[in-house]
């Protein structure tokens, strides 16, 4: 199964969706998916809108995929309820849970 | 009504020097203060018998001390407590539930805190009145977060306080100077004073700040200042001039140029003489008396400087006594701050605030075995003990840059008892110690003169009619102390402390809580500045002009204190 | 009616030029504004909303009630959040937290958190951002993309600002991306540096070993060639006035606060060169006040317990995720914020499990699991209050509009009461 480094983060459309409401659509939609891009869709060979399963050493979940502009071997995932799932508590001391640069897999469902 | 009966009064600004005194306090204001008790009282019901007596027999009544330099609260207070939890862990004051609960309510609980160089706000508060302060000022606030400070001293209990607002590198100033507009920059003086709920007119190191946003310092009163073509010189005197002509109660308040550096004496000197009799505030003046080649060896120039302050009678100073042990030096002097960083390698911030000032912090240790601190010390012992007027020299450690201000009862015991400090002399750099113009000064402070420099010289200095003294209409804040012979014992451990004649301490220890004051000043200015300064904000701010001033309800415990 | 001058609390930008318009009492139209900060007032609830226990709505005294029992009854109480509200009620929880002996800690655990240790291992040389709009003429965005999560920040203060020594904004500015991906920063950078996922600290030891004028007998560090970090480093050296801005592609990385520091000192040390300046980019609207706060009052930033009656500081130990991972918490009062959307799954789950109150004003994820939930007014729309801009600088909330619910300062307030009288 292909590995990749996962990324979370902020993006401005689930900035924006965050104030429609958690349970809102546009929540929903802004924070569901994981993207990769375009060489590494092929290569996983899913078309971009389908839903993939992304997996971590903590946790699974299942995501829209999207193409985006990511150097190869990298996915991001939106902060946000989804991301959590595939975040470790482990802080190392620090109160900062790792939410970036963990290994990730994508599975086509 | 309360009664501090019998004490053993040192009121100066009343020429009270120990006679036994009694002392009535009512509505937090002092009724009355004479031998003879009681006041007339107008029936037995509100007589003495129906009235609170303190039993002061044996005790040293003062009143409450005013400190009139420290670094309290603020942006740079606060950002020298964030990164210093090794200050504060060893540090720490445990929350108290003063008294039993009173018909279901708690009252008066104490808050917890940290911090030893760098106290949290509420153990600020705390820590000053259980050393027989009651006012403290507030050295220095950039005015564009002034709201900060206000919050802060919102959360500092008990104390009334004041701000010192930075204006010795502020664009507008320095531009209408420039200009040749100097009523222009009154009128933006008092607006700012009043935009900022600030007490005073604060400059430190003019012009040297801006330039150290190039990288850059200035060194001579006549340098330049980068872009503004303004000099030192200038900003000083223009600032004075504005200080007298708004009747400010206190007078502009001067960190000078050159701070930390040997052969500032002279450029020290200069500046005093450059004010040509215009009243002046210099503070912290150890920092800026060394003798010697600049860039050379360390030496005292407490000499030649004391002798500058007793020719000119326009001129108060407070001292900035070293402390042997930890400090955090923190001031709006960035370049300053850089080469204390680089002298030390201790870590460093630095915070340039957008046309107006700018500061940093590092943390330091003054050591006895040090001789560039050892010279430091015996700096400002000499300059306490060379200057006549004890009216004109007061007592601080530049807090808590110089030292903690919980060690102001280790400094009086050095004034007052010379064998404790020729012990303390002997204990010090052998070459700091060689030749030192200190082992030959045997003058010791009376109580008198201590009262003078803790509270009624600096309650004069900064225009504070109802503080620093005992007579009738002053503040109810009064001290009173167990009459020891070890006078850092006795300066440490007041058996009471009265705050608007309510007793918040007893034996040193807090017993009650309560807030205090922000004292701030309105002086009137010319209205039509506001076009301009509209403008000015546009093109110089990140923040709307209507979003800069401190509104009233930042401080819901004030009092206005009257210009002349 | 239109009101003018107001200030967006949406991020740590707080910009302080949105017109609002209101007709009877309803937001209609926002000027200004980014897209974030827009729909942060369009979709303000404000209308009267019952507070709930167990899923019920009571009354106000009732709610106060059922949340000072929880708080008291807990050994081990965690308050969390505090970064989207005003400066005034985040005092008021860190007196909760005092009376209770609770654990205190603010989202800053999981956003900046790494900085302040970093800060205090290395100190901080920074300004306010009018002095990066009128002075700085090499910008670097390290590991943060403020095109999505701070949008006006170019604008306003940074890449595009005119201001009096760069009269021609944009190009008088030479700005550098560093990052893991192409951004919608990157793509507006005059230089773009891709860094390997990971390699922030190896960078940054790269870059300061090159300002030292060491040789490099590697081609290549992090991913990015020594031939451009050279380059860099130049530029750093012989510009007027730098500033490296930062965000959690440096804080959130394996390193985490050793690549703060390593980022600090080098900003330092290029200060024997030229003037030199840095800046966390906070995210939260008044995260920076949560620190600015608690550490007035307790002398720590974040990660505050008060078991032993005084301020303890432990990151690790006393932050919000290791609390409730470990299991430690019993009760939690989450404050303007909400974990169960944001914290890892270990953690969140922990919020359902004990006894959770909410102080928000929005039903977020966190308040679906609350078993009290207190609706409160939105800071800076229908509450007034202070907050602080990501570099520090205080700014006035406005009540736009009208709200007939409490403030959250009123409700902690009402807290701090309850929990008194159940003490005595």
């Amino acid at each position: 199964m292909p590995e990749f480094i996962l990324i979370t983060g902020r993006t401005s459309k689930q900035g924006a969706a965050l104030h429609k409401g958690k349970d809102s659509a546009e929540y929903r939609l802004a924070t569901g998916f994981v993207s990769m891009n375009h060489e590494d869709r092929e290569h996983l060979g899913v078309e971009a809108g389908r839903r993939v399963r992304v997996r971590t050493a903590f946790g699974e979940t299942e995501l829209e995929l999207k193409e985006g502009k990511l150097p190869p071997g990298m996915i991001f995932v939106p902060m946000g309820p989804a991301a959590n799932v595939l975040i470790g508590a482990e802080t190392q001391g620090t109160g900062m849970p790792d939410s970036k640069g963990l290994k990730a897999e994508v599975e086509p469902l | 009504m309360l009664g501090i009966i019998n004490g053993e009064v040192y009121d100066p600004r009343n020429g009270i020097n120990g006679e036994v005194r009694d002392i009535w306090i009512e509505d937090g204001k002092i009724v009355s203060a004479s031998a003879a008790s009681p006041p007339e009282l107008g029936g037995t019901e509100g007589g003495r018998d129906a009235a609170e007596i303190i039993d002061a027999t044996g005790l040293v009544v003062m009143p409450g001390g005013v400190d009139i330099h420290s670094h309290i609260v603020g942006a740079k207070v606060n950002a020298g407590r964030k990164f210093r939890p090794e200050d504060h862990r060893d540090h720490v004051r445990s929350r108290t539930s003063l008294g039993p609960p009173f018909r279901g309510e708690v009252r008066g609980a104490t808050r917890s805190g940290s911090g030893y160089t760098v106290p949290s706000t509420y153990m600020t508060g705390y820590l000053y009145a259980e050393m027989g302060y009651t006012t403290v000022m507030e050295a220095a606030t950039a005015p564009l977060v002034a709201r900060h400070t206000h919050e802060e001293l919102e959360d500092t209990p008990i104390l009334d306080k004041g701000v010192f607002i930075t204006m010795g590198n502020n664009h507008f100033i320095m531009n209408c100077i420039r200009n040749g507009q100097r009523e222009k920059a009154r009128d933006y003086v008092a607006w700012l004073l009043e935009a900022t709920k600030g007490y005073a007119i604060k400059i430190v190191n003019p012009g040297g700040v801006e330039n150290w946003k190039w990288g850059r310092n200035v060194s001579e009163l006549d340098d330049e200042v980068i872009g503004f073509g303004v000099t030192p010189r200038q900003i000083v005197t223009t600032l004075a001039w504005i200080n007298d002509e708004l009747g400010l109660p206190h007078v502009p308040h001067i960190h000078a140029i050159n701070l930390g550096q040997s052969g500032n004496a002279r450029t020290t000197v200069e500046m005093i003489e450059a004010l040509e009799g215009r009243r002046a505030h210099f503070c912290h003046l150890q920092f800026l008396s060394y003798g010697g080649k600049p860039g050379k060896r360390l030496r005292s120039g407490a000499a030649e400087v004391a002798r500058a302050v007793n020719e000119h009678p326009n001129i108060t100073i407070d001292v900035g006594q070293i402390i042997f042990g930890p400090a955090t030096t923190m001031t709006s002097d960035g370049p300053l701050q850089y080469r204390l960083h680089q002298l030390t390698g201790n870590k460093w911030l630095n915070d340039d605030v957008e046309g107006e000032t700018g500061g940093g912090v590092v943390p330091m240790q003054y050591k006895r075995n040090n001789p560039f601190n050892a010279v430091q010390w015996l700096t400002g012992m000499e300059l306490f003990l060379l200057i006549d007027d004890p009216w004109r020299v007061f007592l601080t450690t530049d807090h808590p840059n110089a030292g903690p201000f919980f060690y102001y009862p280790q400094v009086i015991k050095l004034l007052m008892d010379r064998d404790y400090r020729a012990e303390m002399l002997a204990g010090i750099h052998h070459r700091a110690r060689k030749g030192a113009l200190l082992a030959e000064l045997d003058r010791e402070y009376s109580l008198y003169e201590i009262a003078i420099i803790t509270r009624a010289g600096t309650a004069r200095a900064l225009g504070l009619q109802n503080k620093g003294h005992l007579g009738v209409g002053a503040d109810a804040d009064v001290t009173i102390y167990a009459k020891l012979d070890d006078k850092e014992e006795m300066f440490a451990r007041p058996r009471y402390v009265l705050k608007d004649g309510e007793v918040v301490v007893r034996d040193g220890r807090l017993v009650h809580e309560r807030p205090g004051r922000t004292l701030y000043v309105t002086p009137p200015y010319d209205a039509g500045i506001e076009a301009d300064l509209r403008t000015h904000f546009e093109e110089c701010y990140t923040i709307s002009f209507d979003n800069y001033p401190v509104a009233a309800e930042y401080l819901p415990h004030c009092e206005v204190v009257p210009c002349a | 009616m239109k009101i003018e001058n107001v200030v967006c609390p949406f991020c740590g930008c707080l910009c302080d030029d949105i017109v609002v318009e209101v007709e009877d009492s309803r937001i209609t139209a926002v000027k200004n504004a980014c897209a974030s900060g827009r729909s942060l007032f369009l979709n303000a609830h404000t209308q009267a909303v019952q507070p709930k226990v167990n899923g019920e709505e009571v009354d106000w005294p009732q709610a106060i009630d059922a949340a000072a029992r929880i708080l008291n009854d807990a050994a081990s109480p965690l308050i969390y959040g505090l970064s989207s509200t005003a400066s005034e009620a985040q005092r008021k929880a860190i007196a909760l937290a005092d009376l209770l002996g609770a654990t205190i800690d603010s989202t800053s655990s999981v956003c900046h958190g790494p900085t302040t240790i970093g800060i205090q291992n290395q100190g901080e040389p920074t300004c306010t951002l009018g002095e990066v709009k009128h002075r700085a003429d090499l910008l670097i965005f390290w590991g943060c993309n403020p095109a999505e999560a701070h949008q006006r920040h170019f604008s306003r203060y940074s890449a595009l600002a005119k201001g009096k020594l760069t009269p021609n904004g944009r190009k008088d500015r030479t700005v550098v991306v560093v990052d893991v991906r192409p951004t919608a920063s990157s793509r507006r950078a005059d230089i773009f540096l891709q860094v390997r996922p990971g390699c922030d600290f190896e960078v940054l030891a790269a870059l300061r070993a090159l300002l030292k004028g060491q040789h490099l007998d590697v081609d290549e560090v992090g991913g990015v060639g020594v031939v451009q970090l050279q380059d860099l480093v130049e530029r750093m050296k012989s510009c007027r006035f730098g500033v490296i801005f930062f965000g959690m592609g440096v804080t959130q990385t394996g390193g985490k606060h050793l690549n703060v520091a390593e980022l600090l000192a080098l900003v330092a040390e290029l200060n024997a060169y030229t003037r030199f300046t840095t800046m966390p980019m906070r995210g939260h609207g008044n995260v920076a006040g949560a620190d600015s706060t608690l550490t007035w009052q307790t002398g720590y930033p974040f990660a505050v317990n008060f078991a032993r009656g005084y301020p303890q500081y432990n990151p690790g130990e006393f932050t919000a995720v290791d609390v409730l991972a470990r299991g430690e918490a019993d009760a939690a009062l989450i404050i303007a914020s909400d974990p169960v959307a944001h914290f890892p799954r270990q953690a969140a789950q922990r919020l359902s499990q004990i006894p959770t109150i909410v102080l928000d004003p929005e039903i977020n994820l966190t308040a679906q699991v609350a078993r009290v939930m207190l609706p409160t007014a939105i800071y800076g729309v229908s509450a007034a209050g202070t907050a602080y801009r990501m570099d520090n600088v205080p700014l006035p909330l406005k009540k736009v509009v009208e709200s007939p619910r409490p403030t959250d300062e009123q409700v902690l307030d009402w807290m701090i009461e309850r929990v008194k009288t159940c003490l005595a």
